[in-house]
């Protein structure tokens, strides 16, 4: 496993590389940013929405890093988590009327203390035996949802009325949501920085990395553990929330097992214990299954199937995952380089 | 005599480090070598080069075929048997099963080889329906040494057969693994951290030290060497 | 009661199916520490192997025979080409091959035989026995798997490959240096699992009929037995199939309306999980520090 916070940073290649680094670091992010803003007035609605929708997975598939990448523990079930988020959001907006921005919070709270709950017996549990937990959510949500139509609308879910923009902004509807989309996970990607490089992130790292270590160093282990489901799933009930809004329709049919699979997958192909490659992961799911569709009309998915095959093969830690640490020796391997063309590095430095 | 196994110039590394450093071995046909040193010299690292375990470099020659490119597997088809750090032993299977696998490259019967390992070792005999997980430390060591023999093989190769034991079943256990060498004609490579047996019992030894032979020759003359005299047997 | 012990009796016959996928589980979770998400879709694409055969016109048991060797192939294949990539990549990296390769089977099975429902021939006469307790049906599906349960026991205890086999699950490390080739020996669990994957498959086609997206809920049913009676433990997963194969037709029979069974049915092994977090026949991992 590589070095989990070497690659936290979504734009990091390298630590400890002195002052000019972070200046670089917030450039490059300030870059993808604005360049982030500008895209959807160059893409068509079509692709704009496309885009939000891989920014959605992202959000929900850093939710599940969180939990399997920096705690260790592999959830078959965030598909589950999802659809809490977007019938939370769905059901708030539906019957109450109330503002779809004021749903996040809500959506936010409800998958919070869901994912609480559910890592409480979660906690008594490991490797395929949590699978099989988190799987149980997976399945149960859209039978759940079917059982109690008088929520939910049952097998015809819900129809959503898209909200617009501000009228003091001149976009349509999908823009203004690629927006909104944007802002979130923006900040989700902040925070989960934030969470992991503090104390409560080192303590999720210690608790995968060496569990008995862990508690024998004084860090309660289930509070931890839970926190991290608790986080993790808040995260992924936001992003559900989000796709509610944004794709202003919810059925039990969307959020069967697969999309939890989907998630995970997304998970492992961006690298697991990486901020970034959530982003990389919600770009997998969302292209590469149309893509798939133009190679192959009969078997698609067996293309789909394909594909994760051998990125697999090639990346087994994830793009980022794979990516950074190469990047990031590569750079070390020219440091001494650069520091002898300064002019103040002549003495040997060959520290490879 | 011949030897068996040589180990020319071999390096072995654990991912990218370097732990053995280009050493120079020789177990003599019928001899029992000995590699002495302090934990983490590089003596298990050695027999664990001989055996395809780890990545390693040099010319390793068993029985004048070159060892380098083989599986693990392959080597103790050609006649080493392996008796690792920690006995190896099976310990969700039956004692009998466990001396089974240890008939597996001869594809025969096993029967005729575990009558006599149960002559060497009555007390296997005794606990041959029982897991190998049941028995005690000693237990285990007689049966890993049994396993290993049930290949009929040319070398034995012993790990430190004395970790973790009291010291009246090593003296045991060492007279057996003396008696076997006899009667069994096959080579020991013995690693030993009980420097003043092993010494006692093989004819050549060899001290390594951070992954270099520092010492080598006969026993009596490392017995003899004072320096030696002084590190390790005290 | 005569209802009750009916449904019991069709669970035990269910159960019996569960138990055969999640015996192929176990094999392969022992040796790899891997829970092989793909199980399921193999066994489909086996029994539209012997769906093919059977519609050729080769007699029933000798397209399941037939079958059989076929899959035990097949899966000797899958492992060393599809598997063996990743044999020491991380955990994730593996259990993604394995949802690529359900997807992969699933689509192509759906490509080669569309998505269409087709009947799948039944090998025993659905006959009412003792009293309408239960049916010849039922009897015939519990007595192969009870066939497969006897050869597989002999072949791990009595052969020399099997005790290899088990000796390369427990320590492949000694394995190597007895001289048992454990690389082949993960091929040949692997074809093992495929073989008895297919069993299953072919067991219970008649009763869902055949078609790409047959074997989802089996092997949920199963991965559930699997755990419940202990994911490394061969009898647990048989024990584990027929208690949930009983306990998803009484839940269905008597506590709730059938589109909630199987949330029911997993909430109630999860809570024996909760009891006994190793299953009932599993005991307490040690673990690596």
């Amino acid at each position: 496993m590589e070095d989990a916070s070497s690659t936290s940073g979504g734009f990091a290649l390298g630590r400890d590389r002195g002052p000019s680094l972070a200046v670089w670091r917030w450039l490059a992010g300030g870059a993808v940013i604005v360049l982030a803003a500008a895209l959807p007035f160059a893409l068509s609605k079509y692709e704009v929405f496309e885009l939000t929708l891989v920014m959605i997975y992202a959000i929900a598939v850093l939710g599940l890093n969180i939990l399997t990448g920096y705690n260790g523990q592999i959830s078959l079930g965030h598909g589950g988590f999802f659809a809490a988020g977007a019938y939370t959001a769905a059901i708030l907006m539906h019957r109450y009327g109330i503002p779809y921005w004021a749903t996040l919070p809500a959506a936010a709270l409800i998958c919070f203390v869901l994912g609480v709950l559910f890592g409480l017996p979660a906690l008594r549990f490991e490797g395929p035996y949590l699978a099989l937990v988190t799987l149980a959510m997976a399945v149960a949500m859209p039978q759940l949802l079917k059982y109690f139509e008088g929520w939910t609308g049952g097998q015809q879910g819900l129809n959503l009325t898209k909200p617009s923009a501000p009228a003091f902004l001149a976009i349509d509807r999908d823009r203004w949501l690629y927006f909104v989309v944007l802002v979130v996970l923006v900040a989700a990607m902040r925070i989960a920085a934030n969470i992991l490089n503090g104390r409560s992130g080192r303590a999720f790292v210690a608790i995968r990395d060496h569990p008995i270590a862990a508690a024998a160093m004084g860090i309660h282990t289930a509070r931890y553990k839970t926190l991290a489901f608790g986080t993790s799933t808040l995260f992924t009930g936001v992003a559900g929330a989000l796709a509610a809004i944004v794709i202003g329709y919810v059925a039990p049919e969307s959020f069967g097992l697969f999309l939890s699979l989907s998630f995970l997958v997304g998970s492992a192909v961006g690298g697991i214990a990486t901020i970034g490659g959530a982003i990389i992961g919600g770009a997998f799911i969302e292209y590469i299954p149309n893509l798939a569709n133009d190679i192959s009309d009969a078997a698609p998915w067996a293309v789909y199937g394909a594909a994760m095959l051998l990125l697999m093969y090639a990346m087994p830690n994830g793009v980022v995952g794979t990516v950074v640490p190469y990047v990031s020796r590569t750079l070390r391997r020219i440091g001494p380089l650069k520091a002898a063309f300064a002019g103040n590095g002549f003495a040997a430095n060959d520290e490879d | 005599m011949a030897p068996i196994l040589t180990l020319n110039g071999v390096k072995a590394f654990y991912g990218q480090s370097e732990v053995l450093h280009g050493i120079d071995v020789a177990v003599e046909e019928g001899g029992m070598t000995v590699l002495l040193g302090a934990n983490g010299a590089g003596k298990t690292t050695a027999l664990r080069a001989i055996c395809g375990v780890v990545r390693s470099d040099g010319e390793i020659m068993f029985a004048g075929k070159p060892l380098h490119g083989r599986s693990t597997e392959e080597i103790a088809a050609l006649g080493i048997a392996h008796v690792p750090e920690g006995r190896g032993t099976f310990v969700g299977l039956t004692v009998e099963e466990n001396l089974r696998l240890g008939a597996y490259t001869r594809r025969g019967r096993p029967d005729a080889g575990m009558g006599r390992m149960y002559g060497y070792f009555p007390i296997l005999a005794e606990r041959r329906r029982q897991q190998a997980g049941a028995l005690s430390g000693g237990e285990q060591q007689m049966l890993a040494i049994a396993r290993a023999l049930m290949m009929a093989p040319r070398l034995l190769v012993l790990d430190e057969p004395s970790f973790g034991l009291a010291p009246r079943i090593v003296e045991d256990i060492f007279v057996i693994i003396e008696r076997i060498r006899r009667e069994e004609r096959v080579s020991v490579l013995l690693v030993e951290q009980n420097a003043a047996l092993a010494l006692e019992l093989s004819d050549h030894a060899y001290l390594i030290e951070t992954g270099y032979v520092v010492a080598s020759g006969t026993a009596k003359q490392l017995a003899d060497d004072p320096q030696i005299r002084r590190s390790y047997l005290g | 009661m005569h209802e009750f012990l009916q449904q019991v009796f069709s669970g035990f016959s269910t159960g019996a199916i569960y138990a055969s996928l999640a015996l192929a589980l176990v094999m392969i979770y022992r040796s790899t520490e891997l829970v092989n998400f793909a199980q399921g879709e193999m066994a489909m694409f086996s029994t539209y192997i012997a769906w093919t055969l059977v519609s050729a016109g080769l007699p029933f048991w000798l397209a399941f025979l037939a079958t059989l060797t076929i899959s035990f192939i097949g899966g000797m294949a899958i492992e060393r080409i599809v598997i063996r990539p990743v044999e020491n990549a991380p955990v994730l990296a593996a259990v993604v091959v394995t949802i690529g390769l359900l997807l992969i089977f699933n689509s192509v099975a759906g490509w080669i035989y569309s998505y269409t429902v087709q009947d799948f021939p039944s090998p025993f006469h659905d006959r009412p026995l003792l009293g309408a307790l239960m049916t010849t049906r039922d009897l015939g599906v519990i007595a192969v798997t009870l066939v497969m349960l006897v050869l597989l026991f002999c072949f791990f205890r009595f052969t020399t490959t099997g005790l290899a086999m088990r000796a390369a699950a427990q320590n492949p490390a000694s394995a190597r240096l007895c001289g048992i080739p454990v690389g082949r020996m993960l091929a040949i669990g692997w074809g093992l699992a495929a073989a008895i994957g297919a069993i299953a498959g072919i067991m219970v086609a008649p009763v869902l009929f055949l078609d790409p997206n047959m074997m989802g809920g089996v092997l949920l049913y199963a991965f559930a037995g699997a755990l419940l009676g202990g994911i490394a433990s061969p009898i647990g997963a048989v024990v584990g199939g027929l208690i949930v194969g009983v306990t998803e037709n009484l839940v269905g029979t008597y506590l709730i309306a059938s589109q909630l069974k199987l949330t029911v049915a997993l909430i109630l092994i999860i809570i024996v999980l909760v009891v006994r977090p190793n299953g009932l026949f599993g005991t307490a991992t040690v673990r690596r520090v």
